[in-house]
């Protein structure tokens, strides 16, 4: 990993639909905001910051049907290959007696898929550092983080747009990213 | 067109801030225990004690210590197992189905509701097992593994199996769903002990939040995941208690070869689940003064839950009385009879008075509202429900084709104690989940608190 400390402009909203506003404005300005940090998921937030709709789904849809697959090969191979036998007058291959652990297989697999998915993609693990800018980002406050050496406009410039844009509160933070 | 909706009454009342609901949750967390909770820590702890001789006896000795004879081998312990599976179902219903139908009120609620779905469904498995007698064989004989047989697999073909996979699957679909929720509050609750320089505790719910810090791409990933597990678990829920039916309802015995088994089995764990919930957060309300983020409203509307389901199941039980007298089977006919009028009377007649008429009072306003009378039904409604698990097996039962064969069930005391072990174990776990982890969501609650859009008019 190549750490490399940069310098941020910390700007703190107190309201969601100011915060919502503000990144619209800053990102017409032609600025980069690194990172929003929320207390909570703020509806319309990736789309103000221009994130592209997560694939998560699309993970969740390949693990289920890894799922179906593998407990249809695990249930033919098992009942129907190794070792047939008639249960109930029903034949070697009763299909709907397959229907409920096909479904749960689906759905399990598909779940922990997506789920570990999620923790690897967003870096999540339990020795994992969070980016703290300010403790209070998952308090009460909206942490705005903008990395100096990413955007053209000087601190003043940056500092005085948040301010505008209903920012309560300016810091400067030095972080390794 | 400047158009703009009416301000709706606030989910959470009390005019709690963003920090009101940080203080108010996690303080719980952070403080010392109290008395009153490490004597009900005791008393659930002395229950367990009790329950694990018998469990230890019933492993030692095997399951004749148990009340089962010949013609009734499914009794108390099948009962505690549909009846806790049923039980189970609330949270996940809360979480997922409330969820998707975008019911904001679940908020509150959800948290508690799915550890008590998490720590019901672990009391439930424990039946099955023990009841195998060896336990440590039954991942042996209940998981397609390779074995000294031959390898003869399990049977697929069996609903017993079914319910293996059912059961294991849901148990972990909601632990995880449950876990991905409390991520973000446990960040909040590290923050919180790094700003007041509490070492260990900054430690512990670092490693427990994963290292979540909020940022926006997370969240948004974080609401997908949400959303497509309550997609997933909203069928599976639903595909749980209908396997554990199957159980019953894919046999020969009258009284339970019955297609209406399904969907009458997934109302009763919702009428179940939703007692049980309201018994444990009109407790919790009052305990740690939650008075505003569960308010009456929230008890109401689970109360309309309660009757709606309530009345499912009453209908069910009509639908097969009618059923039977219909079918002209006299079998059949005879196993309803008897349930209304046997030696098991009681026991149907408990039922019908706690699981059909006591709902029903929750039509008035003043029952469903008031706290003392929700707490008590939400009780009476559990104790229904026992009864209506215990009627469907025993009763079927204990009149064998041979009247030779008839017996009764009488439960020992080892019966009794495999199901104070269960409640052992359920109170410990919800108590400990209470005190060392956030009961209410955190961050969901503070998306809903804001009820106008006035600040954003008066900036530019």
């Amino acid at each position: 990993m190549n750490n490399k400390v940069s310098n941020f402009i910390v700007g703190i909203y107190e309201d969601e639909d100011v915060l919502l506003k503000a990144i619209s404005r800053i990102r017409e300005e032609g600025i980069k905001i690194y990172e929003v940090y929320s207390p909570f998921p703020v509806h319309g937030i990736e789309n103000s910051l221009g994130y592209k709709r997560s694939r998560l789904s699309i993970a969740a849809f390949c693990f289920g049907f890894l799922g179906t697959c593998l407990a249809l090969t695990m249930m033919i191979g098992m009942m129907t290959l190794d070792w047939p036998m008639i249960i109930g007058g029903k034949d070697f291959l009763p299909l709907p007696v397959f229907i409920p652990v096909v479904f749960e297989m689906t759905v399990l697999l598909s779940a922990f898929g997506m789920v570990g998915t999620f923790l690897v993609v967003s870096d999540l693990k339990p020795w994992g550092n969070p980016k703290t800018f300010d403790l209070r980002s998952t308090d009460n406050k909206h942490i705005m983080a903008i990395q100096l050496d990413k955007n053209k406009m000087k601190k003043d410039g940056i500092e005085k747009l948040l301010k505008s844009s209903g920012a309560s509160e300016i810091n400067e933070k030095t972080m390794d990213i | 067109m400047h158009v703009e909706s009416k301000i709706r009454k606030p989910l959470i009342t009390g005019g709690k801030t963003l920090r009101d609901v940080s203080n108010d949750i996690s303080a719980r967390v952070e403080e010392k225990p109290s008395l009153s909770w490490l004597a009900a820590l005791g008393v659930s702890l002395l229950t367990l004690g009790v329950g694990a001789y018998a469990v230890y006896r019933t492993l030692w000795d095997g399951i004749g210590m148990w009340g089962l004879n010949k013609t009734v081998g499914w009794a108390w312990d099948i009962t505690n197992f549909v009846w806790w599976v049923g039980i189970g179902h609330a949270g996940t219903l809360i979480s997922a189905i409330l969820l998707l139908f975008r019911q904001r009120w679940r908020m509150s609620i959800n948290r508690a509701a799915e550890a008590m779905t998490i720590f019901a469904v672990i009391c439930a498995a424990m039946f099955p097992l023990l009841h195998m007698g060896r336990l440590w064989l039954g991942f042996m004989w209940a998981l397609p593994l390779p074995n000294t047989y031959g390898s003869l697999w399990v049977n697929f073909a069996s609903p017993l199996l079914w319910d293996v996979f059912a059961i294991s699957t849901y148990f972990s679909v909601s632990l995880v769903f449950w876990y991905i929720g409390l991520i973000p509050d446990f960040a909040t609750i590290r923050d919180r002990a790094k700003n007041a320089g509490r070492k260990i505790s900054a430690f512990v719910y670092g490693a427990l939040s994963f290292g979540w810090d909020g940022a926006a791409k997370t969240w948004s990933r974080y609401e997908t995941v949400s959303l497509v597990l309550a997609g997933l678990a909203t069928p599976l829920v639903l595909s749980v208690h209908t396997i554990v039916s199957m159980d019953f309802a894919t046999s020969v015995i009258p009284g339970w070869h019955t297609t209406i088994f399904p969907p009458y089995f997934v109302a009763g764990a919702i009428f179940s689940g939703f007692a049980m919930v309201l018994t444990l957060l009109i407790i919790t309300r009052k305990v740690y003064n939650l008075e505003d983020y569960i308010t009456i409203k929230h008890l109401e509307l689970m109360n309309i839950v309660i009757i709606v389901t309530g009345s499912i199941v009453g209908i069910a039980y009509l639908t097969e009385l009618f059923m039977a007298w219909y079918s002209g089977v006299e079998y059949e006919q005879y196993a309803f009879y008897n349930r209304v009028t046997g030696p098991y009377w009681w026991a149907y007649w408990s039922m019908m008075t706690c699981n059909v008429i006591s709902p029903q009072l929750f039509w008035f306003k003043k029952i469903r509202t008031n706290i003392a009378a929700t707490f008590i039904i939400s009780i009476i409604v559990n104790i229904g429900m026992w009864f209506e698990r215990f009627v469907i097996i025993v009763t079927s039962l204990h009149r064998d084709y041979l009247p030779s064969s008839w017996a009764m069930f009488y439960p020992t005391f080892y019966d009794v104690g495999m199901y104070l072990f269960s409640f052992g174990f359920f109170f410990t776990a919800y108590l400990l989940f209470s005190k060392y982890f956030p009961v209410i969501n955190m961050a969901e609650v503070k998306s809903i608190l804001k009820s106008t859009g006035e600040k954003i008019k008066t900036t530019k």
